[in-house]
């Protein structure tokens, strides 16, 4: 990472108008997202939104010729491009020819996408934005922060700043002052624009329609008042049938800005009349830049299903901290990383999908169901295909894949011999090593490991039989977690044991785009896995219960190993996480719960993967009201901790507040125990309560199962 | 439904009236316009676009009642009016919005450049949300259908919620009863 990039990071944590006003809405928003979708079937609704989205975009040159005849036969002219430099210079072109000198613009990304203005401005032309955050913006010389929001980084009395120096002195931070000085300055401008410059949200092959989505008016009176109106849109916003603007517009208001419709929707199919009574000339540009590419890539084909509501923005723990300026280029965010990395280029996404902390929050409200953070990994693989790996990078993933090695490393760090110091290697491993962040104590690492210990567990004789996968956290650092899910089995009549064959789950791998990496780490485990005849494969971590769920079969897939794949899949099925299997065996009364248990209230925190891969959110909840405690639910319950596996490695700086911001909901609650489901974030949480002081218990759910029953 | 619709429409900062019949609409328009102050001295006018509830006997009698009304809509007129007053198609009760086939200019003028905009709508006009209007509209029949719902608004400068920016910073909608909707 380049230092100009960490600085970067660095000045906008630094910011705390930044932070506040961001840390603010993305409260606000949650709120008031979940209002604006009461009575709305959020699932069905988004899978409407893929399937037209996403059928959309397999027939893009159809849709885009379809739409092309539509609009002409109404008198609309369109042009279709693949290239940005050709748009620029039609619209020049277009405007040199017809005289235009003054030119004004509602909203539009496609056109930051390809610098217009810039371009327009050189030759001559004003160019007035209008949109009141755009304008502020420009203004100020600055690109937007946020796809709906673009001065959302800026404050009234920067905005009064602004607004003094570059247009009229004497204006006082009162924001509907502000506004209506905007008003005010920015109506005689559309009253003598020669020409109009939108986007749209939608375009309608079926009636060569486009939709413009506003709040301000500013599109209404852009698309009324010049003569010339040209509408610049992307290939991706074609869909094929009118009726299918119904869920796009039932969605969009609500994701970007909690609203169950904006002010202004206006739907143009054609040339209307002008004022003077003259027919409006209306020039539609079909963009492509690389959309068709994207198109046929079958990993990034969906990310043509977004309809720019920024909602992945919007609930990014990163993002409310750094912003758009740090975390995007013109498109900002998770969506932003990606579509940066095909409209301008790969290597350019570089720093910027390093942001990504994995919690998959985006993935959750998407209305177009794109699996962001699977296509930032994705960008991460083909960026170490292309770059190639660090060495150092290498260097670990030999350590962590060889347990005994990685564990007296582990050790000997943790009690102050640190014989690898040497070149930051220390610095790199991928986990819970780093003294250097602060606001966390770090955990002691077990003498004796795990995978050790659990040979000294006397254990009863049974029927069944399941293998425990240890990860490396259980394994080396809460081996007393291990011990928990040993004694709640052992109740059940299970007999637990430890493959020795087990290794790296193959996620710092995965995490690093090095998925050779993490297919070996499958096949080494599926194969330890399988070795012995078990009826349950059970995991206590939930990023290692997703890999062998999930990931497995996923790399191997992914490098091409297909015939390892039956066995992938035959490890996934009897995959379990600890509380859900917990869960089953009570119900089926293999497990009691004590009677007359001393009710504790305790608070929960959800693990990204435990709660938005395995959905197992609600499991340890029941269980634990079932045993008799009492549940206090905080604020942001579901929000990331901010260990992100070596996230927290490689951007403390980042990590550190959103712990902070965790740690304050935790202690709100007044609760003396906090139960997690991840020995990863009882690393990140324990260690931050403890740094502060605070006397709030945490526990794996296991570890208090193991006190309730009987 | 009607019920809904004002409710919604409330919510979003529109004023919602409801009218017997046509004459007690145009009567409610007309004190509207004298409350507000409307005249024909400059910035203090009234543009009200052509519309189907309005007959030229209803005009002269505006006009005769209100100085600064104009049924002839201009350019210059809007941007100068103090309030625009149309006739809206439609309106969707499960958001608050009214539609309109606006491919006459007058129509968006009047609704986009005063600080006020007045719209009528007939209460039979209500339909229940987008899919209803969806299947009675083809937009191959209308090249300019405009949504509108509430008045113009931003939270651009630091989120907060700022009414009146490009249009209108007031809409009262008058539900008519009584009116016969076309087909």
């Amino acid at each position: 990472m380049k230092a100009e990039f960490k600085q970067s990071i660095l000045d906008a944590l630094a910011n705390p108008n930044l932070t506040g006003a961001l840390g603010n809405f993305s409260v606000a928003y949650r709120a008031g997202r979940a209002k604006a979708y009461e009575g709305i079937d959020f699932e069905a609704l988004r899978d409407e939104i893929a399937t037209v989205k996403s059928s959309a975009a397999s027939h893009f040159d159809e849709l885009a010729e379809q739409f092309t005849r539509a609009a002409e036969a109404r008198g609309t002219k369109v042009f279709r491009t693949s290239d940005p430099a050709a748009v620029r210079d039609y619209v020049l072109a277009l405007a040199k020819e017809r005289g235009v000198k003054r030119i004004v613009k509602s909203k539009s990304m496609a056109t930051e996408e390809i610098h217009l203005n810039k371009h327009l401005q050189d030759a001559g032309m004003e160019v007035q934005e209008t949109d009141l955050g755009e304008w502020i913006i420009q203004l100020a010389g600055q690109t937007p922060s946020h796809m709906v929001m673009p001065a959302i980084h800026m404050t009234k009395e920067e905005v009064t700043t602004v607004f003094n120096t570059k247009v009229e002195d004497g204006q006082k931070p009162d924001i509907p002052k502000l506004v209506k000085f905007a008003r005010g300055k920015l109506r005689p401008m559309f009253l003598a624009a020669d020409m109009g410059i939108s986007g749209a949200n939608i375009a309608v092959a079926e009636t060569g329609s486009i939709v413009i989505v506003t709040n301000e008016g500013n599109a209404r009176l852009v698309s009324t008042l010049p003569k010339i109106h040209v509408a610049i849109v992307g290939l991706e916003k074609l869909i094929e049938e009118f009726k299918d603007i119904v869920p796009i517009l039932t969605a969009l208001p609500r994701s970007a800005t909690a609203q169950l419709l904006t002010s202004y929707v206006s739907i143009i199919s054609g040339p209307v009349p002008n004022t003077d009574g003259s027919p409006k000339e209306l020039h539609i540009v079909l963009m492509d830049n690389r959309r068709n590419e994207m198109a046929h890539d079958p990993r990034f084909k969906q990310a043509l299903q977004c309809i720019r509501c920024a909602s992945c923005l919007n609930v990014c723990p990163v993002f409310r901290l750094v912003g758009g300026h740090v975390f995007g280029k013109v498109y900002t965010g998770g969506i932003g990383t990606i579509l940066t990395a095909w409209f301008n280029a790969l290597k350019e996404s570089d720093e910027i999908q390093s942001l990504c902390i994995q919690c998959g929050n985006c993935k959750d409200v998407c209305p177009g169901k794109i699996d962001i953070p699977d296509l930032i990994l994705e960008l991460r693989r083909r960026l170490a295909v292309e770059q190639g790996l660090p060495v150092i990078q290498k260097a670990i993933f030999s350590v962590v894949n060889n347990r005994r090695l990685f564990h007296t490393m582990m050790r000997a760090a943790s009690i102050g011999q640190i014989p690898f110091a040497k070149d930051g290697f220390i610095r790199h491993l991928p986990m819970f090593l780093s003294n250097m962040t602060e606001g966390r104590s770090l955990p002691a690492i077990a003498a004796v490991p795990f995978r050790d210990r659990i040979k000294e567990i006397k254990q009863p004789k049974c029927a069944e039989k399941a293998a425990f996968y240890g990860g490396c956290l259980i394994d080396f650092a809460y081996p007393e977690m291990g011990e928990a899910v040993v004694k709640v089995l052992n109740k059940a009549g299970i007999e637990v044991i430890f493959p020795e064959g087990q290794t790296c789950c193959g996620a710092p791998a995965r995490y690093s785009g090095a998925y050779e990496v993490a297919a070996q780490n499958g096949s080494d485990n599926i194969k330890a896995l399988l070795a012995e005849d078990v009826k349950y494969v059970v995991s206590a971590c939930p990023t290692c219960t997703v890999a062998l769920k999930h990931d497995f079969a996923a790399h191997l897939e992914a490098v091409g190993r297909t015939d390892e794949l039956p066995a992938a899949k035959e490890l996934a099925a009897k995959t379990w996480d600890f509380s859900t299997l917990a869960s089953m065996l009570l119900e089926q009364g293999r497990l009691k719960l004590k009677k007359g248990i001393e009710p504790t209230q305790f608070s929960y925190h959800d693990s990204c993967h435990f709660k938005r891969t395995l959905h197992a959110d609600q499991t340890p909840r029941n269980i634990m009201k079932q045993a008799g405690h009492e549940l206090v639910e905080m604020d942001e319950c579901d929000m990331c901790c901010g260990m992100g596996g070596s996230y927290t490695i490689k951007m403390p700086e980042i990590s550190a507040p959103i712990l902070q911001r965790k740690l304050q909901n935790i202690e709100k609650t007044g609760v003396p125990l906090l139960l997690t489901d991840c020995p990863g974030c009882t690393m990140q949480i324990g260690g931050g309560l403890d740094k502060r002081g605070s006397k709030i218990k945490v526990e794996h759910t296991a570890q208090r199962l193991a006190e309730c029953i009987e | 439904m009607i019920d809904s619709f004002i409710t919604r429409a409330t919510a979003v900062s529109a004023q919602v009236e409801r009218a017997a019949n046509r004459e007690l609409a145009l009567e409610m328009v007309l004190r509207i316009l004298q409350n507000e102050g409307v005249d024909d001295k400059p910035h203090c006018g009234a543009t009200w676009a052509a519309c189907e509830m309005v007959g030229p006997a209803d005009q002269a009698k505006l006009q005769g009642s209100v100085r600064g009304l104009s049924f002839n809509v201009t350019r210059e007129l809007a941007a100068d009016a103090k309030v625009g007053i149309s006739q809206m198609d439609y309106a969707l009760a499960n958001t608050g919005t009214l539609v309109q086939a606006a491919d006459e200019v007058d129509k968006r003028l009047v609704s986009t450049l005063p600080p006020l905009h007045i719209a009528l709508v007939s209460t039979a006009a209500v339909l229940p949300d987008l899919p209803a209007f969806i299947q009675r509209v083809d937009p191959r029949k209308s090249a300019y259908l405009a949504f509108i719902t509430g008045p113009s608004r931003t939270a651009d400068i630091e989120r907060v919620l700022t009414i009146g920016v490009h249009g209108p910073a007031r809409l009262i909608i008058i539900l008519v009863d009584d009116v016969e909707v076309a087909a």
